[in-house]
C-alpha cells in the first residue's frame, strides 16, 4: 500500500533527521499492543516527518486500564503526558474531571487550527460530544458489534442468507445443530453486545437523561421487558446448545474460530484475528433485530477509545497537539488504519477513500460495521452511553449476566440486581463530581 | 563480687540501627500512614477534589454484602488452601523420607513447581482447564462431565484453591523434609528398636519434633493464601464468575486500581493490616505455646 510506504520511509528518514532541530516533544501514552502498536509507531513516525517543529513519542502503557491508571497517577504526581488514549467506557470519568482534561473543540479554538466537525462520521463522534455537540476527545480505535457467521458451516446447513432477525439467528442455529455442530452461537463483551447495542439497535434507553448524556443525575433503566425477555430467551435456549456461553470481552472467539460455534457476536475489529485463525471461510452481517421490540433496527454504538488531550504542559505543546489530530484525522491516515485493523474510520471522506481503493469489493463485509453505525442519524437512545463508573458497570453486568448463564438466577432478577447495583454506583458518582 | 562494667553513653547503638529503622519507617510505616489518611478520604480520580469523611468509607464497606461476602470466601479460600498445602507437603515429605533409591530426583521434582512465578502457575491452570481448548476439561467431557469455570462458581473455586495449593506445596514441602532430616537418628532407631512401625515412629517422634516447622508454615501460609495468591486468582478467573472467586487482597487491587476508588481502596487495606497483626499476634500467643521447640 501506499501510505504504508510512505511511512516506512518517514521512519527512515526520521531516524537521520532526529535531533536537528529544536523540537517540541509530545507525549502520547496508548494502550495498543502487539502489531497495532507498531502502527501506532508509524502514525507517530509520519507526523515527526510531516513537519519539524514537534515530536510525538509514542508510549505502551499496558491495556486500557492500565493505561488510564497510568495516565490518572501521572496527574496527580504532575508528570502526565499531553495526549492519552482512553477507552469509551472511561468518557464520563474523563469528562467529569474539568481540570483535567482539554476539550478537542477548544483545544483546536484556542490554537486556531481549522476544525469541521461535520466531515466526521456521527456515529462515531456522537459518543464524545457534549450535549451542545462540541467534542471532547479524539475517535482513534472506533468498532462496533457485528454477527460473523461461518460461511462453511452455514452451506453444510443449507442456511442460504445470514439471519436478519433474532428468529431467523435461532431458526439459524438450529439448522446448525441439526447438521451436527455443537453449539449455534456465542457472543463478548456481553454489556456492549446485549445491553448496550441492543437498546440503540431497538432506540430504547439504557438509562435516563439520555443515557447520560444530559446529566450526571442519570439512572439506569434497561430492566425493561425487551432486554428482559431478550435475555430469559437466549437463557433458555442454552439447554439445547443454540447458545453457549464463553467468557467475557473476547474469550469466546475461540469457540468461533475452533468452528465449535457458527455464529458469534462481537466488535468488528476481530476481523485481524479471523484471518488469522478461522481456517473457514467466514462472513460478517448486521446484528439481528428484535422484531418484538422494533420494526427496523436505528443504529448501532461504538466500542473502543479515544485520544484526550490532559491540561498542565506547556502551553507551547497544545498547537502541536492540535496539528496532531489534524493530521491523524487526515483520510490517507484513516484508510490505512481501517483497513489493516478493521477498525472503522472516523471520517467519511476515509471511508470512500477505502471504496475507491476497492477494499470493499476485495474484502466483502469489511463496511458491515459503517453501515450498521451510520444506518440513522443517531437518537438520544442511539449517539452513546455516558455513565459514572462504567468501568466497574461492564463488570458488575458481566457478573449478573453469568448468574443467569449458570441457571442460579432468571434475567428479571439478573437485571433488577445489575441495575440496583449500577444506581447505587450513580449516585456515588454523582455525589463525588458535584 | 562481680565488678561492674558501665557503659558510657554511646551513639553507636544508635547508629547501628538506625538503617533499620529508617528501613522500616520508610518501607513500612510512611505507607501504612498514608493508607490510614488515605482511608478518610473521598476523591475523585484526578483528585481536584478532595473531602475528608472520617470513618465513611468504613461504614460504607461494612453495609456492602459484596464486602462481607469476599470476607468468608477468603476464609474458606485461605483455610483449605493452607490446610491442603501442608498436609499434601507433609505426607510427601514423611513418604520422600523412606525413599532410599532416588531420593535426589523425587526432590527436586517436587520442590519445582516453587521455582514458577504465580502468573505463570496460574496460566498453566487456565490452559490446562479451559473449557473449550483445556485438555482437563476434554478428558472430563468424554467422561460426561461438562466443566466450565467461566461460569460454575464452585468449579472456578476449585480451580484457584488448587492451582494455589499446588505452588506452595513445594515450598512446605522443602521444610518438611530439613526438619525431618534433622531429627536425631538414634530417636527414631531406638523407637524402631523397641518395635514402634512407621506409622507410630511418624506420630510420636517426627510429628511433635517437627511442630515448630509446621507453626512456622501455618504462619507463611496464611499470608500466602491472603495475599500471594493475588496473581493465580489474576490469571485464571479474575476474580469471576459473578464474584465467585474475589478474596480481600483480589478486591482491594480492583477497587483501587481498576475502579480507582482511593478511599475504599485504602480502607479494605487497613483492615486487611488489621487482619494480619491480629492473626500474627494470636498465633504468637496462643499457638506457640503448645508448640514444643
Amino acid at each position: 500500500m501506499q501510505i504504508t510506504k510512505y511511512i516506512l520511509g518517514a521512519v527512515t528518514a526520521a531516524s537521520f533527521a532526529g535531533g536537528a532541530f529544536a523540537q517540541t516533544e509530545i507525549q502520547w501514552w496508548h494502550a495498543m499492543g502487539g502489531a497495532n502498536g507498531e502502527r501506532v509507531d508509524r502514525i507517530a513516525a509520519g507526523f515527526n516527518e510531516s513537519q519539524s517543529d514537534y515530536i510525538v513519542t509514542p508510549s505502551y502503557k499496558g491495556n486500557y486500564t492500565e493505561t488510564m491508571t497510568a495516565a490518572v497517577a501521572a496527574f496527580r504526581a504532575g508528570e502526565q503526558p499531553d495526549i492519552v488514549q482512553v477507552f469509551e467506557v472511561g468518557t464520563a470519568t474523563m469528562m467529569a474531571a474539568k481540570g483535567a482534561v482539554y476539550p478537542i473543540s477548544e483545544l483546536m479554538a484556542d490554537s486556531g487550527t481549522p476544525f469541521d466537525q461535520s466531515v466526521y462520521l456521527p456515529a462515531v463522534v456522537s459518543y464524545y460530544q457534549t450535549s451542545d455537540g462540541d467534542l471532547l476527545s479524539m475517535p482513534f480505535n472506533s468498532s462496533t458489534p457485528v454477527l460473523w457467521y461461518n460461511k462453511d458451516a452455514f452451506a453444510k446447513a443449507g442456511i442460504e442468507n445470514p439471519p436478519e432477525t433474532w428468529d431467523e439467528l435461532n431458526a439459524a442455529a438450529q439448522a446448525l445443530l441439526d447438521s451436527g455442530m455443537s453449539c449455534g452461537y456465542s457472543f463478548g463483551w456481553q454489556s456492549w453486545v446485549l445491553i448496550e447495542n441492543y437498546g440503540a439497535w431497538h432506540n430504547i434507553p439504557m438509562g435516563t437523561e439520555e443515557n447520560g448524556f444530559a446529566g450526571l443525575n442519570t439512572r439506569f433503566t434497561f430492566n425493561n421487558d425487551a432486554v428482559v425477555n431478550r435475555l430469559q430467551s437466549i437463557a433458555d435456549s442454552q439447554e439445547s446448545g443454540i447458545f453457549k456461553y464463553g467468557g467475557r470481552r473476547g474469550d469466546s472467539l475461540s469457540l468461533f474460530t475452533s468452528g465449535e460455534c457458527g455464529m458469534w457476536m462481537n466488535s468488528s475489529a476481530y476481523y485481524g484475528s479471523m484471518v488469522e485463525q478461522a481456517e473457514f471461510e467466514f462472513g460478517q452481517t448486521m446484528l439481528p433485530l428484535d422484531t418484538d421490540v422494533a420494526d427496523a433496527p436505528q443504529n448501532s454504538i461504538i466500542g473502543g477509545a479515544t485520544l484526550w488531550v490532559l491540561r498542565g504542559k506547556p502551553e507551547a505543546n497544545y498547537p502541536g497537539v492540535a496539528q496532531f489530530m489534524n493530521y491523524l484525522s487526515s483520510s490517507e491516515v484513516q484508510a490505512w488504519w481501517h483497513q489493516e485493523t478493521g477498525y472503522v474510520p472516523i471520517t467519511t471522506a476515509a471511508s470512500d477513500l477505502s471504496r475507491e481503493q476497492g477494499f470493499y469489493d476485495e474484502n466483502p463485509g469489511t463496511d458491515t460495521a459503517i453501515a450498521q453505525l451510520s444506518l440513522n442519524a443517531p437518537t438520544a437512545n442511539s449517539r452513546g452511553v455516558r455513565f459514572g463508573s462504567f468501568v466497574q458497570m461492564r463488570d458488575i453486568i458481566n457478573e449478573e449476566m453469568e448468574a443467569l448463564w449458570a441457571g442460579d438466577v432468571t434475567a428479571r432478577e439478573a437485571m433488577d440486581t445489575a441495575v440496583e447495583r449500577g444506581n447505587a454506583l450513580l449516585v456515588k458518582f454523582e455525589n463525588a463530581n458535584n | 563480687m562481680l565488678k561492674r562494667v558501665h557503659f558510657g553513653p554511646s551513639i553507636l547503638p544508635f547508629l547501628l540501627v538506625a538503617p533499620q529503622i529508617a528501613v522500616t519507617l520508610v518501607f513500612f510505616m510512611w505507607p501504612a500512614g498514608q493508607a490510614l489518611y488515605q482511608s478518610m478520604l473521598v476523591e475523585d480520580m484526578f483528585g481536584l477534589s478532595t473531602e475528608f469523611v472520617w470513618m465513611d468509607n468504613f461504614k460504607e464497606l461494612f453495609n456492602d454484602r459484596y464486602y462481607l461476602g469476599a470476607f468468608k470466601r477468603t476464609a474458606f479460600f485461605s483455610f483449605l488452601v493452607a490446610g491442603l498445602a501442608m498436609s499434601t507437603a507433609l505426607l510427601l515429605a514423611a513418604m520422600v523420607d523412606r525413599i532410599v533409591k532416588g531420593v535426589f530426583a523425587y526432590r527436586t521434582m517436587l520442590i519445582w513447581p516453587y521455582a514458577v512465578a504465580p502468573v505463570i502457575a496460574g496460566a498453566l491452570w487456565v490452559f490446562m482447564f479451559d473449557p473449550t481448548l483445556g485438555i482437563f476439561a476434554y478428558a472430563l467431557n468424554t467422561v460426561g462431565y461438562d466443566w466450565n469455570h467461566k461460569l460454575n462458581g464452585g468449579e472456578a473455586m476449585f480451580l484457584v484453591i488448587a492451582a494455589a495449593t499446588w505452588k506452595q506445596i513445594a515450598y512446605n514441602f522443602l521444610f518438611f523434609v530439613a526438619a525431618i532430616q534433622s531429627i536425631p537418628k538414634p530417636l527414631i532407631e531406638a523407637a524402631a528398636i523397641d518395635g514402634a512401625g512407621p506409622l507410630k515412629r511418624f506420630w510420636t517422634i517426627i510429628f511433635p519434633l517437627i511442630t515448630p516447622t509446621m507453626f512456622f508454615l501455618l504462619v507463611v501460609n496464611i499470608v500466602y493464601a491472603f495475599f500471594d495468591t493475588f496473581g493465580i486468582i489474576h490469571a485464571i478467573t479474575q476474580g469471576g464468575p459473578a464474584k465467585a472467586t474475589e478474596i480481600l487482597v483480589y478486591k482491594v487491587w480492583y477497587d483501587g486500581a481498576v475502579a480507582i476508588d482511593l478511599g475504599s481502596s485504602a480502607a479494605q487495606s487497613v483492615i486487611l493490616m488489621a487482619i494480619v497483626i491480629v492473626m500474627t499476634v494470636v498465633q504468637f500467643r496462643y499457638i506457640e505455646r503448645k508448640v514444643e521447640y
